[in-house]
């Protein structure tokens, strides 16, 4: 190593030594502990007690609410996942064709995902009041019929939530109008000299120079999705309900760990949270390489 | 181009009808929040009320009333319930749903009194306040530093570390909570700010990431003059790249604010006293104790968003800079 190579080895960490430190101490002890917390039993007050993988086995065969905080959180992803990225992405090409007031657009579409959760789930709640919301208002008004409970019927309450997951897709929105913005004016160019039409230049130029987005997207929606919790938490006065149709899984991991202290319970889901949504991630980027494109290649 | 101009209408059509449909629960919040609560149940068959109203009154403090299209005025209410109104000169008695009560234009500001009350609302803004400004700062000066390690010195292993930087962001929060509240509860740190504040100070990965796609793009030509001139590393960092840098720096404590202001998890799980809350965390308790009293519930949603929406609008261009560049390099 040359003296330069050592002075620059000395520097990079010490500039990187606030991060190096905070990966030891809030990353790395807690992933180990919780690891070992979820072997154990433990309430915080008294030491954890060892107990294999116990937990695991509880959770697999003796949980219902476990299978069904799961299947829960499954169903809004399947669903909210998908159709935010269909939404998200609509509004963006809609944006981008250079409409007028296109700013005043954006900001509309953009202004609900940076509102507090909390603030927009109270809002929705109200919102969505079976008697005196603004949805069945609207419908009684216009349609004449009567809603249902929304959030408070167990049937309506996870459709109830993925429709308004729908209403803050701005973020994605504004990624998908950059990833637009980046797509070379050329390629369109060509494409009608070869006499495409606007389907064929959206199918074969924007959707494939657009996948690194999508990708992008997708991942951290399904990040987000499998986490799924604040929302939910004061929508239902943190208890899931109607009858557990809303009892998501981080919701149930948060009851586990802060209302019952079952600690080691909750380290096991928590680690298998990070299992699926690791499992997950690494499969959506084994899968890109068969259908991203990245510019360039 | 004329045939461009007429097909140019359909897109904004579109564009309309669902910026109607984004807007509708602001103005829906916004106007629950300035009604009185015999305005917030509407009566069976009654459509939405968007604009709050309150009943018109004449000088004698009597009730303005229409009649079968004409206009009277309420005299007073008999025994058997039906309601004595005046109508053009003449006394008549009627069933109170066969007639109806004028409205005027009539916002209840009580419900941000009512708000402020039954919240201690003042408190709540100077602690969201105190952790908003201190993580803020926590975050810009920590991540750049980082940023800066893993952007402009080329350091053995720095490629692995920063691998090891952006795979921390995919790690669920739930993985290291509940380590990191036992360790804080033995600290005797639950109940206290040091929990929501101290991550801010050894750099969050996000920003950190956000910084060095920023630093990347400062030609190193600069560093090395200074480097002639005699700057050392922090020299190079503090007057060369930070000076140069303002708009992502502008961009982290944008997000950065804007994510404590709303964040619910951190202070739900680490804060107690009632003193020491959140406006998030205010509101969502306030809610769970009042389920019904929407006009003061939406009137302290209201409060919260606006400084949101205020910021936003003056900040447009950091903000979507900022998505940019994290986005499209992801």
């Amino acid at each position: 190593m040359t003296r330069m190579e050592r002075r620059n080895l000395r520097n990079g960490l010490l500039f990187a030594a606030p991060y190096i430190v905070g990966f030891l101490v809030l990353t790395l002890y807690p992933l180990l502990a919780s690891l070992y917390y979820s072997l154990c039993r433990y309430n915080v007050i008294r030491r954890p007690v060892w107990v294999g993988l116990e937990n695991f086995r509880t959770l697999f065969l003796e949980d219902p609410l476990f299978w069904k905080s799961l299947y829960n959180t499954l169903f809004f992803t399947a669903f909210s996942v998908p159709l935010a990225l269909l939404f998200s992405l609509s509004l963006a090409l809609l944006l981008n064709q250079k409409v007028r007031a296109m700013s005043v657009y954006r900001t509309v579409f953009f202004l609900p995902s940076i509102v507090p959760i909390v603030a927009s789930a109270v809002l929705w709640l109200w919102v969505l009041n079976p008697e005196s919301g603004l949805i069945n208002g609207m419908l009684r008004q216009f349609v004449g019929i009567e809603g249902p409970g929304w959030i408070a019927d167990e049937h309506w309450a996870k459709p109830s939530l993925i429709v308004m997951s729908l209403w803050s897709v701005g973020g994605a929105m504004v990624i998908f109008l950059a990833g637009l913005a980046d797509v070379p004016q050329v390629l369109y160019e060509v494409a009608e000299i070869d006499g495409a039409g606007r389907w064929s230049k959206f199918r074969h130029v924007t959707l494939p120079m657009l996948t690194p987005t999508i990708l992008f997207n997708l991942i951290i929606g399904l990040i987000n999705a499998f986490q799924y919790f604040t929302q939910v938490y004061v929508m239902t006065g943190g208890k899931g309900g109607p009858v557990d149709s809303t009892m998501f899984y981080a919701l149930y991991l948060y009851r586990n760990s802060f209302f019952y202290l079952r600690m080691g319970y909750a380290s096991a889901m928590a680690w298998l949270l990070f299992l699926v949504i690791l499992g997950a991630t690494v499969a959506l980027l084994a899968s890109s390489k068969r259908w991203v494109h990245y510019h360039g290649e | 181009m004329a045939s461009r101009r007429q097909s140019a209408w359909r897109p904004h059509l579109v564009l309309m009808a669902a910026s109607l449909a984004f807007i509708a629960p602001f103005v829906w919040m916004l106007s629950t929040s300035l009604k009185h609560e015999s305005r917030i149940f509407p009566k069976p068959g009654k459509p939405p009320q968007w604009i709050p109203t309150t009943e018109r009154l004449d000088e004698q403090g009597r009730r303005l009333v229409t009649y079968e299209g004409k206009p009277g005025v309420e005299a007073g209410v008999e025994e058997s319930g039906r309601h004595v109104l005046e109508i053009a000169g003449e006394r008549i008695s009627v069933w109170p749903e066969d007639f109806d009560v004028q409205q005027r234009i009539g916002l209840h500001w009580r419900n941000y009194v009512d708000a402020f009350r039954r919240v201690d609302f003042f408190q709540n803004l100077r602690n969201t306040l105190f952790i908003c400004v201190t993580f803020v700062l926590g975050t810009v000066m920590a991540s750049s530093l980082v940023a800066y390690s893993f952007a402009r010195i080329p350091w053995k292993g720095r490629n692995v570390a920063f691998v090891l930087v952006l795979s921390t962001m995919m790690l669920p929060y739930q993985v290291t909570l509940i380590p990191l509240f036992v360790v804080y509860s033995k600290l005797g740190w639950v109940g206290t700010f040091k929990p929501l504040v101290l991550p801010a100070f050894f750099g969050v990965p996000f920003y950190i990431f956000l910084l060095r796609q920023f630093f990347l793009g400062i030609p190193q030509d600069l560093s090395d003059a200074a480097r002639i001139d005699g700057c050392n590393e922090l020299g190079i960092f503090w007057r060369v790249i930070l000076p140069l840098s303002k708009p992502a720096l502008a961009t982290t404590a944008l997000f950065t604010f804007l994510f404590e202001w709303g964040d619910f998890l951190y202070p739900l799980v680490f804060l107690q006293d009632e003193r020491q809350y959140t406006l998030a965390l205010a509101l969502q308790q306030f809610q769970s104790q009042h389920e019904s009293a929407w006009g003061p519930l939406m009137a302290m949603s209201t409060v919260i968003t606006i400084p949101i929406i205020v910021i936003f609008f003056f900040t447009q261009k950091t903000f979507i800079q900022g998505i940019t560049l994290t986005g499209l390099k992801g």
